[in-house]
């Protein structure tokens, strides 16, 4: 894992972060949609923060797909899940919501979840199986260049 | 607001969320290493190669239905509730469904990795 993969992940959880911290603060000022007006739900995109969020979260998508197509699902998963502690930390000092201790007990289990996956190898190999040692470098070559 | 509700829209974001996100993988790994890629064959021939992977539309399709799920659980539950809920479960949803559907190595490491940030999720929420 190159500092420039490490980049990309911490992309993923950045962008989700305040795309989703955005896109709540919109839903609120938008309010209930009801399975009657289901028409809203298209509507609901013309709210300035909803848009800003969706802005941010392709930024998420790209950077999610760019790790996706050299790390495992299960690697990035959780090694991205740093965005929930970020979340929780915009809600102290941004929105200035109470963070009890239950929520950083929460951010403790999350931190030591990515610990866990990091140390690991961040890509299964199919093409061999026998691989025991940590694939870390440059992965699996797709018509590697002579 | 009908718990029921709720609990019908985390189903289905992380029905969704689970079969988007093995798809997207899937595809991405088809498609192969996205930096290396585009500095020997340019962007646009990158673009072109994920907007053509039926995997990537297919998954691009769930994760739109997980989206529209989450933002009809937000307007009608707590995000309290919703957000933390269907995202917790989902981690421990796309741990078991990439074993099964992508064959990634899910090791003891990896299982307690999606373990523990699930439950530091559904703390959050507490």
């Amino acid at each position: 894992m190159s500092p420039r993969k490490y980049l990309v992940l911490a992309g993923v959880a950045l962008f989700g972060a305040v795309g989703d911290s955005m896109l709540s603060r919109g839903m609120k000022l938008t309010g209930n949609i009801s399975p009657q007006h289901l028409s809203n739900i298209v509507l609901v995109v013309l709210n300035p923060w909803v848009a800003l969020g969706i802005f941010f979260l392709l930024g998420f998508f790209a950077s999610y797909m760019m790790a996706l197509s050299w790390a495992d699902l299960t690697y990035v998963l959780p090694a991205t899940s740093l965005g929930y502690v970020l979340l929780a930390l915009i809600a102290k000092f941004v929105l200035h919501e109470q963070v009890t201790l239950t929520r950083w007990l929460g951010i403790l289990l999350i931190s030591a979840g990515v610990g866990f996956v990091t140390r690991g190898p961040s890509l299964t190999r199919h093409r061999e199986p026998a691989e025991c040692s940590e694939p870390e470098e440059e992965t699996v070559s797709f018509g590697a260049k002579p | 607001m009908r718990p029921i509700y709720a609990w019908t829209a985390i189903a289905a974001i992380v029905l969704a969320s689970t079969t988007g996100d093995v798809l997207l993988a899937r595809a991405m790994k088809q498609v192969g290493d996205v930096g290396a890629l585009w500095r020997r064959t340019g962007l646009l021939t990158v673009a072109g190669r994920i907007l053509r992977n039926p995997s990537f539309l297919l998954g691009v399709l769930a994760m739109t239905l997980a989206f529209y799920s989450l933002l009809f659980g937000l307007s009608w539950g707590d995000v309290s509730l919703i957000a933390p809920a269907s995202a917790s479960l989902t981690f421990v949803a796309n741990a078991i469904a990439a074993k099964i559907f992508l064959h990634e190595r899910v090791d003891r490491r990896r299982w307690m990795a999606a373990l523990f940030v699930a439950a530091g999720v559904a703390l959050l929420a507490a």
